[in-house]
């Protein structure tokens, strides 16, 4: 063997600065609506001003004669062109809805895309937008939940003859027995508000049609390239390798740009009829009524425990608002379902009751967001947690220490069915109470509160399931495979490396993780390998990037490809340096024979295989490109403990948050420098979540938060500084030892903050129930809870 | 809607001109007119700083002004920041720092920072936090920005003392 110390791993866990930045740095990053094409067609729309009406009648005659204006589209001019697309399931008790790329006679929520105006530049369409009569006939309008499950209540799609789009239950053991039998119970109606990604780049793309080589290329923000081919190509009934889509740099997601939306196909399918590339570039309004919301879900929870705080059964009913149609290709079952799914959390329960129902509503669908369902059920659980500490007058960190699901348990099956694999639970709020020093952070909060203020502590301990793979879907029952990925490592006559894959980062820096990771496994030089993702053609098959699943997933497709394509490397070497194999390894772009001075450079290698014909045996000269397709088939779970302390200022009820730790469980990191910014960025977007982020409708239906004076996130005064631990307690048994990670902080921060919040009030006897707990919410609960206080 | 005029402006140290509807926003005459697409249009109103440029010298929306309204003026945009090959400090303290995720808000990012540390170059971090609240970025936590700029205003304070 070769000397292990030049084969030790040295990119995999290191700060490895990131390739992406040098582009974007200077102005000369590729987003889509970066994409210039002289003579293209711009679309703007005229969108539903009504949450819920029948369309009489629409009059374009004047819009269509304005400058500049070259068509005006309705649905009734798409019939024929373009199928309906529905998000299909496997799941009994779903409903499916049509997704036309304009409304054809009804529209269901305000924004909802109408009449489309192609013109020469954005201005003349959004002047056009003028010219466009559309009569109206308004149908009652249901924008609350539980009013949409009434019997009386208008329902929106006809097909299905119920507002309750999905329905699921999980079950173990005798709940209702359980509960009756449990010393200490605790619950209550939690309400977590409907919020929105809000990537700071709108949604934009542009199709373009080469009629010659009948090609379609749609350029588009989206973080799912693959799955919007395959759906084109049926669509449009085109095969796939004449279907290209392509996200190059994209700005940021969290999954707003994982759903396939009305504005791609309408693009697509008008730039192929026109032989014209057509562009369209949404604009923050549009951003806010239309891209998929996130999580809005009623969550009524109950808690039994033991005298000694030992959980004994869990009961959660949920109602999951997810507005209009059924979002593709996830389905309206994604987010409520997936409260249900991870409301058990880290810990041993064992009696469970969860019931859901996705209750359609005349607002705008709901889709994947950051954490999926499990921000909303760690909100519930902790807050239950931290209640059933107050009653037990115990620490809220030694109760959760009494429940975790324990080293010796895994692999741990939860009651809806997940099974955890070793990750460090325990650990991880064992580290963050440490790094926070809490009990010092106790006694000061005691000194505060003395002192009068409003000072809280709060302590969230969640599980996430990252990295699925082919055992369940991403979305329960949705039949799209997201469980496999594909990568394919060549090395090139030059001596170069690239790597193909299918998913699509945007903002992720997997192109230098997944060089990182290529390097490590090859033995090449990281300067050179080039990753190329965000592009359908690249692979046979590739979904995109969400669900924490590109570390985990095409990291295990390079190490797979990568360990192989280096065989051959070396078994071209072992003719070349007339060396046994097993006297060979690979580092640093080199091959070298142990105990000797003989090496090779890649190139070499590469020289003598593709062009020096005759330095190898014909039979010798193998295929130095390699494609390999991971499948985790369960996905692994990654755990992590945040610690959050605050304090309210009573007379502006605006919060200070002082302190927030993260100790999170995510096996072998890539890039620390990545992982830590991707937690940062997902704790900023929790705490808004907790705070400040709401999306507001009217009783009618109306948006009322369409700009971000409105709609508030959180700005770099208003998020604190991010203290991190990373843990690998037990090698997951995913390939690589990767366990998906960007979600996480998104999961934590809402109820870390909710329980400080909680903490912070509990001199006035206040309970946290809802969030986000915005400066008005605030105030309300300070203001009733002290009025009881004084018995008024 | 009127007659296209003509607008003529020094971007990044060379003279530009265009013509233009008077009601053409100056980010649309930026990207469209003289193909510079590193600014970027966030939110069109003003809030998320996405867009900001320095108009003679100073931060500016450039989704708030029309093209017309920088007729005669000096602009810089992210592409004139570099030296050539050589990045500016703050791109420097960004890469260093890993101060960028989706890049997307980057370039008003780094104007506004620029325009920050020209009036104040020996911040402290609130301060830092303060005046970069003009500048929404929603991937990075603002933690490794603010670590950034901080790195950054030391190197321009030495390399600014050595001159």
């Amino acid at each position: 063997m070769a000397d292990p110390d030049v084969l030790r791993p040295k990119h995999i866990g290191a700060r490895v600065r990131r390739v992406e930045d040098p582009r974007l740095l200077t102005g000369q990053g590729a987003f889509a609506d970066d994409r210039i094409v002289p003579g293209a067609l711009h679309i703007a729309f005229r969108r539903s001003d009504h949450a819920h009406a029948l369309i009489s009648g629409i009059d374009t005659a004047a819009a269509a004669a304005m400058p500049g204006v070259f068509a005006v589209y309705t649905a009734a001019d798409l019939e024929g062109l373009v199928e309906p697309l529905r998000a299909t399931s496997r799941m009994r008790n779903y409903h499916a809805t049509p997704l036309y790329p304009l409304a054809r006679g009804r529209v269901r929520h305000v924004g909802e895309p109408v009449v489309a105006v192609l013109a020469e530049d954005r201005y003349r369409a959004e002047d056009a937008l003028d010219g466009i009569a559309i009569d109206y006939a308004p149908l009652a309008a249901v924008s609350d939940p539980r009013a949409a499950l009434g019997a009386d209540a208008p329902v929106l799609h006809e097909e299905a003859g119920t507002n309750v789009l999905a329905e699921r239950e999980f079950s173990r053991g005798d709940i209702a027995a359980e509960l009756a039998a449990a010393p200490i119970r605790v619950g209550g109606s939690f309400r977590f508000h409907r919020k929105a990604p809000t990537a700071i780049e709108n949604r934009a793309c542009i199709a373009e049609y080469d009629r010659g080589r009948r090609l379609l290329t749609l350029t588009s923000s989206t973080q799912i390239p693959g799955v919007i081919r395959d759906a084109l190509a049926d669509l449009l009934d085109m095969p796939g390798h004449s279907v290209r889509v392509v996200a190059a740099d994209v700005g940021g997601g969290f999954g707003g740009k994982a759903s396939l939306y009305p504005e791609e196909i309408l693009v697509a399918v008008l730039a192929r009829r026109l032989g014209r590339a057509v562009r369209w570039t949404g604009d923050r309004l549009e951003d806010l009524a239309t891209t998929s919301h996130g999580f809005d879900e009623i969550i009524d929870a109950e808690l039994a425990l033991d005298r000694d705080g030992t959980m004994l059964a869990l009961s959660a009913e949920v109602i999951g608002d997810v507005g209009a149609y059924s979002i593709y290709p996830w389905t309206a079952a994604l987010e409520p379902v997936q409260v249900v799914s991870f409301m058990p959390g880290p810990y041993r329960v064992p009696t469970y009751r969860g019931r859901v129902r996705a209750v359609a509503t005349n607002k705008a669908p709901t889709g994947p967001y950051r954490g999926v369902g499990r921000p909303i059920a760690t909100f519930v659980m902790e807050r239950l947690v931290d209640m059933a500490a107050r009653r037990l007058s115990l620490d809220p960190a030694e109760l959760r220490r009494r429940n975790l699901v324990r080293p010796e348990e895994f692999p741990y099956r939860v009651a809806s069915g997940i099974v955890w694999d070793r990750s460090g639970f325990g650990e991880c709020l064992e580290r963050a109470c440490a790094a926070i020093d809490y009990p010092k952070l106790r006694t000061d909060q005691g000194k505060a509160r003395a002192a009068g203020r409003l000072c809280g502590v709060g302590i969230a301990s969640y599980a996430e399931l990252t990295g699925i793979g082919s055992r369940i879907s991403a979305a329960p029952g949705m039949p799209i495979n997201t469980g496999t990925e594909t990568a394919t490592i060549r090395l090139d006559s030059t001596g170069a490396v690239t790597g193909n894959f299918g998913i699509a980062s945007h903002g992720q820096g997997l192109e230098t993780t997944l060089a990182q990771v290529i390097a490590d496994e090859l033995g090449a030089r990281l300067a050179d390998i080039q990753i190329l993702q965000g592009d359908s053609a690249l692979v046979a098959h590739g979904t995109g990037t969400y669900a924490s699943r590109s570390a985990v997933l095409a990291g295990g497709a390079a190490v797979s490809a990568a360990r192989l394509l280096k065989e051959r490397i070396i078994r071209a070497a072992s003719h070349l340096l007339e060396a046994a194999v097993e006297d060979i390894d690979a580092a640093d772009g080199r091959v070298f024979v142990s105990g000797t001075d003989r090496s090779l450079s890649f190139r070499e290698i590469a020289r003598a295989v593709y062009t020096e014909i005759g330095r190898l045996p014909r039979d010798a000269r193998e295929e130095l490109e390699v494609t390999k397709v991971y499948d985790p088939f369960f996905g692994t779970a990654t755990a992590a403990t945040h610690i959050a302390a605050l304090e309210i200022d009573p007379q502006t009820c605006k919060v200070r948050l002082d302190r927030y730790v993260v100790a999170e469980d995510c096996g072998r990191v890539i890039n620390p420098m990545i992982v830590d910014g991707q937690v940062h960025g997902a704790v900023a977007q929790g705490i808004g979540a907790a705070l400040t982020e709401e999306i507001v409708y009217d009783e009618a239906g109306q948006l009322l938060t369409a700009s971000l004076v409105d709609y508030v996130i959180p700005a770099a005064s208003e998020v604190p500084p991010i203290e991190t631990i990373h843990l690998d307690t037990e090698s997951p048994s995913t390939l690589g030892g990767f366990r998906g990670m960007g979600e996480g902080g998104t999961i934590g921060a809402p109820a870390a903050v909710a329980n400080a919040l909680a903490d912070a009030l509990a001199p006035l006897g206040a309970e946290i129930f809802e969030l986000p707990m915005t400066p008005e919410r605030l105030f309300r609960l300070i203001t009733e809870a002290t009025a009881q206080a004084r018995g008024d | 809607m009127s007659s296209p005029v003509e607008v003529r402006m020094i971007v990044n140290g060379t003279p530009r001109a265009g013509r233009c509807e008077p009601r053409k926003l100056l980010i649309d005459f930026l990207r469209e007119e003289l193909g510079l697409t590193g600014t970027h249009a966030g939110c069109e109103h003003g809030v998320c700083g996405a867009c900001t440029i320095l108009v003679d010298g100073v931060a500016a929306r450039s989704c708030l002004m029309f093209a017309v309204q920088a007729d005669g003026a000096t602009l810089t945009t992210v592409e004139g920041l570099a030296d050539g090959d050589e990045l500016h400090p703050l791109q420097q303290a960004f890469h260093r720092h890993h101060a960028l995720q989706c890049g997307f808000c980057t370039p008003g990012m780094l104007i506004a920072a620029l325009d920050f540390l020209a009036t104040n170059p020996e911040p402290s971090e609130a301060e830092i936090r303060d005046a970069l609240s003009a500048v929404l970025c929603r991937c990075t936590g603002y933690q490794n920005i603010v670590k950034a700029v901080a790195d950054a205003a030391e190197k321009m304070r030495a390399a600014g003392g050595a001159s």
